[in-house]
């Protein structure tokens, strides 16, 4: 017993408090600004760096649905595209992902788009059933950080759980292999209403490197409707946290001020 | 010439040898010659694939010794054609073949299992994931278990068909493919060397640190590129740090399924340490963005250096706290000891790699055999156990935790700041009519990239290898004669990749 006393006390208080206001490691690769000041040759160069075709001309923009946040655009071009540590980055329409010359603003969801029957049913209690389609182990590892010691979404009654049927959305990470498509789609018919879809990772959001591979069957996304989008490579378990924070509303930092 | 030295063989690694120095040889004499060096168990086979070039398949066989001598040579075949399987004598080669015969029109005569491995887009017989039927036995006191492909927890889908007597699991069959993306395909493309590369660090996040190595190596010796001292030594730690996080985080895995909560919480929080160490030094919490070709866009500074050693000595006296402990809990010890054994021969027969095989005696460990990068001047002794069951592999997570940070932080001692710190490029030109190959110990163990160029240096074929292609069959027999309700604790100790299996 003693042992673990020791143990526990060398462990200490994990948890991050205030998850909406965490700082991360300045290099940590989120929101990205771009300048309004540049040339018609910075397009086209940029747009042709960037690997997964993010970046679009008129105006610049990047599209964090398809950035892998490899940085090179940044590297090449510092003076044009800087990456801030803002881990904020979720969305619940997929446009709102398109961070565009001049935007500041941080990426915040729109409250119109959002169903009235996600927040009045599942704002004390979400369970989600997750769904790995040609995820490459990363997002999944980091959807089980969300709910460790350290960012314990539990606290706000939100998990992941074993069957679809005890569940009230899914969470999609991968490029959606061909090989998984029939299976994901078993998963989703088996969730009772109202049904939410999240994506989480470039890869679930666009393809992301994977895009145009013939070993996809992305037909899931086309015909579903799509709740919130989650991007990163992987997606950080503060990102995704504070998405559904603000898909079900939820803005108390710490309901368990008891700890 | 003796007549099974037809090969060329090259002491290096990463190595590239010109496709003409490559002997060709009869199949006959290339399965007798693959045969008699793959009886010596000091060889492994480290490659075996196919290329194909009109109607004719190139078979290439790589096989290195233990002192990092790979030998290479190659066969012919026409589309069509029926060869005698290399099974029958070597068993370990079966997921080699079975990939082979996925991909080309060859057929094995005589393979006792032609499975197909990941029913790939690329495939030539365009199976469904169910067209294949599972093993079965016939009798009324059997029933069958399927799990998967999701599972119960949030991890990569893969199937389980499990045939049991009551609660004995007699066999299991391991369905894989589900995660199928098509990853050699890309990188046999026109893609650019910016793209590829991240591809690579994509192919197993949670190694993307060693398949980016694997993957850069490969890029920079089929361009003549050489790579500084520095970036040598600074790729390796960030490898070593990736080892650490994962060998921790296993072993939360483990103590959550023994439902030994301290022990999970305690290693949750210090792998935490761990991967937020390394989003420090690069912004990503896998590491990804530390490997590129050529050189690094998060050179080592000196801050950060301080950051790393401080980090990782807190985590080795808290971790070695936490393993004291648990190894004397009878609770746990019951459930870890004698469970999910793999005998030595066991894993000889099916070629296993990494830590599959060093938890039963078997040194498969690519930083002493074939050593890379900064472990060509460094020695690393291989941590060897042998007793193949759940124990041994966290004891062998548990003794390499503490070698890696051992080693993090002698190479942190030596680390010179001051020398120059390269950037990373993208506009290669690799050599034409090369065959390349790169070694890396991942955490699981041995990552394997190869590339095959044409004409003008672009990759005609490019072949990944994850030490779960070799390694899935390995957890298949630890879990014969177990109870199945041990499923999971098996699976854990050996957490296998299945994307890294799929590409």
């Amino acid at each position: 017993m003693l042992e673990e006393l020791k143990i526990l006390h060398a462990h200490g208080v994990q948890y991050v408090k205030d998850l909406r206001n965490a700082r991360l490691s300045p290099l940590f690769r989120g929101r990205p600004t771009i300048s309004t000041t540049y040339s018609e040759e910075d397009v086209a160069r940029l747009t042709t760096l960037c690997p997964t075709s993010a970046i679009t001309g008129g105006p610049l923009a990047i599209d964090l649905g398809k950035c892998v946040f490899c940085r090179a655009c940044e590297q090449h071009y510092p003076q044009i595209v800087q990456f801030t540590n803002d881990y904020r980055l979720a969305a619940n329409k997929r446009e709102d992902l398109v961070v565009k010359a001049g935007d500041e603003a941080g990426i915040r969801l729109n409250a119109e788009n959002i169903r009235a029957e996600v927040r009045s049913v599942l704002k004390r209690s979400l369970k989600l059933r997750q769904v790995s389609a040609g995820g490459d182990a990363s997002c999944e590892m980091e959807l089980n950080a969300a709910g460790n010691v350290n960012f314990d979404m539990g606290r706000f009654g939100i998990e992941f759980v074993a069957s679809p049927r005890h569940a009230d959305g899914i969470v999609i990470t991968g490029p959606i292999a061909k090989n998984m498509a029939r299976a994901l789609e078993l998963c989703y018919e088996a969730v009772p209403e109202p049904k939410i879809v999240v994506l989480v990772g470039s890869d679930a959001i666009s393809g992301g490197l994977f895009q145009g591979s013939p070993a996809l069957d992305r037909s899931f996304i086309d015909s579903h409707h799509v709740d919130l989008y989650i991007p990163g490579n992987p997606a950080h378990p503060l990102t995704f946290i504070n998405g559904l924070m603000d898909l079900l509303g939820i803005e108390e930092e710490t309901p368990n001020r008891g700890i | 010439m003796n007549r099974f030295h037809q090969y060329v063989r090259i002491k290096e690694n990463p190595l590239a040898v010109r496709l003409d120095d490559i002997p060709s040889l009869e199949y006959s004499l290339f399965k007798d010659q693959t045969v008699h060096i793959l009886q010596n168990k000091d060889c492994r086979c480290i490659a075996y694939f196919a290329r194909q070039v009109k109607s004719r398949i190139d078979l290439y066989m790589c096989i290195s010794d233990s002192k990092s001598e790979v030998m290479i040579y190659s066969t012919s075949c026409l589309e069509g054609d029926e060869v005698e399987s290399l099974v029958l004598h070597i068993p370990a080669l079966h997921v080699y073949e079975r990939e082979i015969a996925e991909c080309y029109k060859i057929t094995f005569r005589g393979h006792p299992w032609m499975k197909p491995l990941r029913y790939p887009c690329s495939s030539v017989n365009h199976l469904a994931m169910d067209d294949y039927p599972f093993y079965k036995i016939e009798g009324s006191e059997l029933h069958e278990v399927g799990v998967g492909p999701i599972h119960a927890g949030v991890i990569e889908p893969g199937h389980f068909r499990f045939i049991c007597n009551g609660e004995r699991v007699l066999h299991l069959e391991i369905q894989l493919g589900y995660q199928h993306r098509g990853v050699e395909e890309i990188m046999a493309g026109d893609r650019s060397w910016l793209y590829k590369m991240l591809l690579s660090e994509n192919v197993a996040g949670d190694s993307a640190v060693s398949h980016g190595l694997a993957f850069a190596m490969l890029s920079e010796k089929l361009s003549g590129v050489e790579v500084s001292p520095r970036l040598e030594v600074e790729r390796v730690i960030a490898q070593e740090l990736e080892r650490i996080a994962m060998h921790i985080g296993d072993t939360a895995a483990l103590c959550g399924d023994v439902a030994y909560q301290l022990g999970m919480v305690v290693c949750e929080a210090l792998r935490t340490i761990t991967i937020n160490t390394t989003q420090l030094w690069c912004g990503n919490r896998f590491g990804k963005g530390i490997v590129r070709i050529a050189g690094t866009s998060y050179p080592l500074q000196e801050s950060i250096k301080q950051e790393v050693v401080a980090n990782l000595r807190k985590v080795r006296k808290e971790y070695n706290q936490l393993i004291s402990r648990l190894l004397t809990l009878p609770s746990v010890l019951a459930r870890f000891e004698g469970v999910g054994v793999v005998t030595t021969n066991q894993a000889y027969g099916v070629g296993a790699v990494g830590m599959a095989a060093r938890m039963t005696n078997i040194l498969r460990d690519v930083r002493t055999t074939n050593p890379y990068m900064g472990y060509k001047s460094y020695v690393h002794e291989p941590i060897l156990l042998d007793g193949g069951d759940v124990m041994a592999r966290l004891q062998l997570r548990a003794d390499e935790v503490v070698q890696s940070i051992d080693h993090i932080l002698a190479f942190l001692a030596e680390f010179d700041h001051s020398a120059i710190a390269s950037s990373p490029r993208y506009d290669l030109r690799a050599k034409g009519q090369m065959l390349g190959i790169s070694l890396v110990e991942g955490w699981r163990g041995e990552i394997c990239h190869c590339a095959i160029t044409d004409e003008t240096g672009g990759i005609a074929r490019y072949k990944v290898k994850d030490p779960s292609f070799h390694n899935w069959f390995v957890l298949a027999l630890a879990v014969r004669n177990q109870e199945i309700s041990d499923f999971p604790i098996c699976n854990k100790s050996f957490n296998l990749s299945y994307c890294g299996n799929d590409l």
